[in-house]
């Protein structure tokens, strides 16, 4: 359990979104990480909860300046549109004691809580078998927070809300925001005739997405079809780390071990059978998710419902924007992604993600990946001056 | 007045001697403390668990929760309770189809039959009415004919086989023909009554406290539960059933495969789900509040309206005992049926007689074996019908029966699974899988991976699943479910049923009382760390790796230090048996 904690310490630092965490696992008795002032308090929660991992950091910046600003504005609870809090989350308890019995009334029945105390802000997040289970909500929560303040600052900006502590969190977290990665690398060159190559440039692929930050790591999935196989990164697989977490599934179903292949196996099998597609990669980058829940059509009779029944014709210039819930139910973009990526270059789900696809290897949906989600980051704050313009000239 | 939501609040005992029947109104707290299903049941049972299972004051219990027949997705379940004929441990089985929903339905939380009726009987309930039937004429019958007989589709039907009438340790419940209640030979509880079916028939509403909010829970439910791919995926339960994890469970290994001698089984490709779709085109069926609907009913090759096997069945009857007709498999699993055996037992059963027989070709006999297993015909059939440990036993090869407790194992080999070792050793049931399902984790990745070929963090895990499950048996739902949602969800929609202020760490509390009080029953019939074990096999023999995926022996040393730790977290002795400090913490004086 010391080395599990160990690593997800670390995997919060490499992923920029914590900087000292503290990060222990639980057995017969507690490890942590490291020693701290906070473990003592922090056991009295392990030991009112039925758990084996608990993180407690506070978040790297931009996330600190983000979450700072979100408690305030939601002193309660912060309640993000994206899919990951909508399907995962729910929402994002918000407490002001840094206490075990502050923080257990929240993971009680939530898997996360963010403590703002005077100066401090601490997330805390905890899991049942595993640290990386307490990783990936710790991951979730930021990403989430990241969306939902950067949506909200557009929307309050056109209503002419903005608050002056809204602008100034806002103007400090664009300025910690990591610049735009420009050029992508050069990934393995297709096409691929054996496993082995398409395993290979799927696993380079994947860590490249994860150091591009257009993904986080548990999040997203990427595929490649060869002959009639398609290999698929498997359910809650880390894209940085995915030796041993390839699926191999026929197109023609004649084999189930590829259950435990991603919830958008379907997704991607569709896409294939009506492209010419051999690739496909799917990651979060935060400015086109964001993007994709700006919408100011007045009086929607689909408000509120947007991630599954949206009906407009949505795009960013060549991009669409479609509805569709993770996974295989009525509302998910098994149903709709496939024939909306058809002819396109990519393809942005309502608050959840983007889709690309390439005709040979990974680097086309790399590029566009990362083209992409650059041509969302620059009309997202198109749309920002767009909305200052008209506020000056109101 | 019953002032509860969820909850009846009725009781109904029956007493087989007298053919009287008796309301009971348990008090708020029994409900608050043990939920319902099987941890309701579990405090009935205790009091007299100490008596033989086929002593007549010995209670057979069946009860639903608080959730059944509400909205909350996949509560249409109960359990069914008493102390087993197979293993001497408390004996349970949480089964599906319509039966909890009809009881519930019926104004009734449960029941607990004692007694024995001086004939064959039945008992049929419709709504408060409760009738005890003669039912002489139905001795010896199929439980296929049992359900022709109520086939009036108003009613839930559950019916023992000839099996448990014959004697049979392993003999099932069938319920509304398709579901079984399989595991120990709760069956045999059934005819040790003299009971050979009940029928219940309700139409009264369950009442909810706030609808709203268990509409919503529901559908934050269903929303994980479309973005499983083990459940809702294209490999998933729902297209293919259980049976989809036949081809993981080869890849990885862990197929038991000549009574558990190997760990691969070369025809897997040939046996697995989809060719049972290619066979048959079965249809998606499912139990009553359920949308997921793993179950599977053929449509063609000559089997219209049979039920296919499930993921344990496929395995066991091809794999275990060396069988590569697939036909085979599901006419062995019909015949299991109609006869009334859990399919699991009969085959780990012939697979430890094929060992000691010298691995014999059993196909060519299969079905008589089945048929002579559970009509009692012969010695065979009848030493057979002991178990695979008695059987074992007799001839001295003790260590060809591949048991936990007395209860064969199921189609996970814990070679590939290091947690599944202990979830079997510890399960207070004996060899059952359901218990902790680390496969959960282990191989299916939820709610993420851990490293199945480490015990490190295991020990807490199971105690935290076997909590968790304990408590998901008793609100009661489908374990299934839990790949996607958890008790998170749940304790809304529960909240929202009972309107109890109730969060996932009360109910995952709930689960911890419910299973500390199971290890103090069977603590109290003698079972001790002795029992909390797995066959030698496991830690002598490899199983059926290769370089790059070694399967090795398990380590003694380290089950053994897992186990140990196990005890300190869940609060047992050295010797795995209940504390006096625990007991008194859990409130279970």
């Amino acid at each position: 359990m010391k080395e599990l904690a160990e690593k997800y310490a670390r995997r919060l630092i490499i992923a920029g979104l914590a900087e000292a965490p503290l990060v222990c696992g639980l057995e017969d008795e507690i490890v942590w990480n490291r020693e701290d002032d906070r473990c003592a308090m922090l056991a009295q929660v392990i030991a009112g909860m039925h758990c084996n991992a608990l993180i407690c950091a506070e978040p790297a910046e931009p996330y600190r300046t983000i979450l700072s600003f979100l408690v305030r504005k939601y002193p309660i609870a912060i309640t993000p549109g994206d899919c990951e809090t909508r399907t995962f989350l729910h929402d994002l308890p918000v407490s002001s004691i840094f206490s075990a019995e502050a923080i257990l009334a929240h993971l009680h029945r939530r898997k996360s809580v963010t403590v703002a105390e005077a100066k401090s802000l601490q997330i805390v997040t905890f899991g049942t078998v595993s640290p990386e289970q307490a990783f990936v909500t710790f991951s979730s929560v930021c990403f989430s927070a990241f969306v939902l303040f950067f949506a909200d600052y557009l929307a309050d900006l056109r209503a002419s809300r903005v608050t002056a502590e809204e602008q100034a969190a806002f103007a400090r977290a664009v300025s910690l925001l990591n610049p735009p990665p420009a050029e992508p690398p050069e990934l393995l060159r297709g096409p691929f005739t054996s496993e082995n190559q398409v395993i290979a440039a799927m696993i380079e692929a994947g860590l490249y997405t994860v150091g591009f930050r257009l993904v986080d790591s548990y999040f997203g999935n990427i595929s490649c079809r060869l002959d009639d196989t398609v290999y698929i990164s498997q359910t809650g697989s880390s894209l940085d780390e995915l030796a041993g977490c390839i699926d191999p599934c026929p197109l023609d179903g004649s084999s189930c071990a590829g259950i435990t292949a991603s919830s958008e196996l379907v997704a991607h099998n569709e896409i294939y059978l009506r492209k010419a597609s051999r690739t496909i990669l799917h990651g979060h980058p935060p400015f086109a998710v964001i993007l994709s829940m700006d919408c100011d059509v007045a009086d929607c009779p689909n408000r509120g419902q947007c991630h599954v029944r949206c009906s407009l014709a949505r795009f960013i210039r060549d991009v669409p924007i479609i509805p569709g819930e993770v996974g295989t139910g009525p509302t998910g973009l098994c149903h709709t992604l496939p024939p909306a990526i058809t002819n396109r270059r990519g393809a942005i789900v309502w608050g959840h993600g983007l889709f690309t696809t390439g005709t040979t290897d990974f680097n086309e949906p790399f590029s566009n990946l990362l083209d992409i989600e650059n041509m969302c980051r620059q009309e997202y704050f198109a749309r920002i001056r767009a909305a200052t313009d008209q506020k000056n000239k109101n | 007045m019953n002032k509860m939501t969820g909850w009846t609040g009725r009781v109904l005992h029956i007493d087989l001697t007298s053919g009287e029947t008796t309301v009971l109104a348990p008090p708020e707290e029994l409900y608050l403390r043990f939920i319902g299903g099987r941890g309701l049941a579990g405090s009935f049972l205790r009091p007299q668990v100490k008596l033989p299972w086929d002593h007549p004051d010995m209670p057979l219990l069946l009860f639903t929760g608080p959730l059944v027949g509400t909205a909350a997705p996949t509560s249409g379940r109960s359990t069914v309770m008493s102390r087993s004929p197979l293993t001497g441990t408390i004996a349970d089985s949480s089964v599906g189809g319509r039966l909890g929903f009809q009881l519930k339905r019926a104004g009734w939380d449960g029941i607990i039959i004692t007694g024995k009726a001086q004939t064959p009987s039945g008992i049929e309930i419709e709504e408060e009415r409760i009738r005890i039937t003669n039912a002489s004429h139905l001795s010896g019958k199929t439980t296929s004919a049992i359900f022709n007989a109520f086939a009036d589709g108003r009613r839930s039907v559950a019916a023992i086989g000839p099996a448990a009438e014959n004697g049979v340790a392993f003999s099932a419940l069938m319920v509304d023909r398709h579901h079984a209640a399989g595991r120990t030979g709760i069956g045999l509880c059934f005819a040790a009554k003299n009971l050979k079916y009940l029928t219940v028939a309700g139409s009264g509403k369950v009442r909810v406290h706030d609808r709203q909010a268990l509409l919503a829970a529901r559908e934050d439910i269903l929303r994980l539960t479309a973005a499983s791919p083990v459940l809702m995926g294209r490999h998933g339960f729902s297209c293919f059933g259980t049976g989809s994890l036949y081809d993981l469970m080869d890849s990885r290994r862990m197929m038991p495969t000549d009574n558990f001698q190997r760990t691969r089984f070369e025809q897997a490709g040939e046996m697995n789900a989809h060719a049972y779709r290619e066979a048959y085109q079965p249809e998606k069926y499912g139990c009553m509040g359920c949308h997921i609907r793993c179950k599977k009913i053929a449509r063609s090759g000559g089997a219209r309206g049979v039920s296919m096997p499930e993921f344990e069945t496929m395995s066991h009857f091809t794999a275990l005992i060396g069988n590569i007709d697939l036909h085979l498999v599901l006419t062995a699993n019909a015949l299991c049926n109609d006869l009334g055996l859990d399919t699991i037992s009969t085959a780990a059963a012939l697979a430890c007689y094929r060992e000691l027989a010298g691995d014999i070709d059993l196909t060519p006999c299969l079905l008589d074996l089945v048929t002579r297993i559970g009509t009692a015909a012969d010695d065979l059939g009848r030493a057979l019908g002991r178990g695979a440990q008695d059987f074992a036993r007799a001839r001295q090869h003790e260590e060809s029966a591949m048991v936990v407790k007395g209860l064969e194992l199921p189609a996970y080999d814990p070679r590939g699974a290091y947690g599944m070792s202990l979830a079997y050793a510890l399960s207070t049931r004996g060899g059952c899988h359901l218990r902790a399902y680390p496969v959960s984790h282990e191989i299916l990745r939820k709610p993420v991976a851990t490293d199945r070929f480490t015990y490190s963090g295991k020990a807490r895990i199971i105690k935290i699943a076997e909590d968790q499950n304990a408590v998901v048996d008793s609100l009661s739902a489908c374990k299934f479910i839990f790949f996607a949602a958890g008790l998170e969800e749940y304790a809304r929609a529960y909240a929202a049923v009972t309107g109890l202020a109730a969060t996932a760490e009360d109910l995952q509390n709930a689960g911890e009382r419910i299973y500390y009080q199971e290890r103090i029953m069977n603590a109290g019939n003698g079972f001790t760390a002795m029992d909390d074990d797995l066959p030698q096999r496991f830690f002598t023999e490899a199983g059926s790796g290769d370089e790059s995926l070694p399967i090795k022996p398990l380590d003694r040393e380290a089950f053994l230090a897992a186990r140990a730790k196990y005890y300190r977290i869940r609060g047992l002795d050295e010797q795995g048996r209940p504390t006096p400090e625990k007991i008194t913490e859990l409130g279970l004086r």
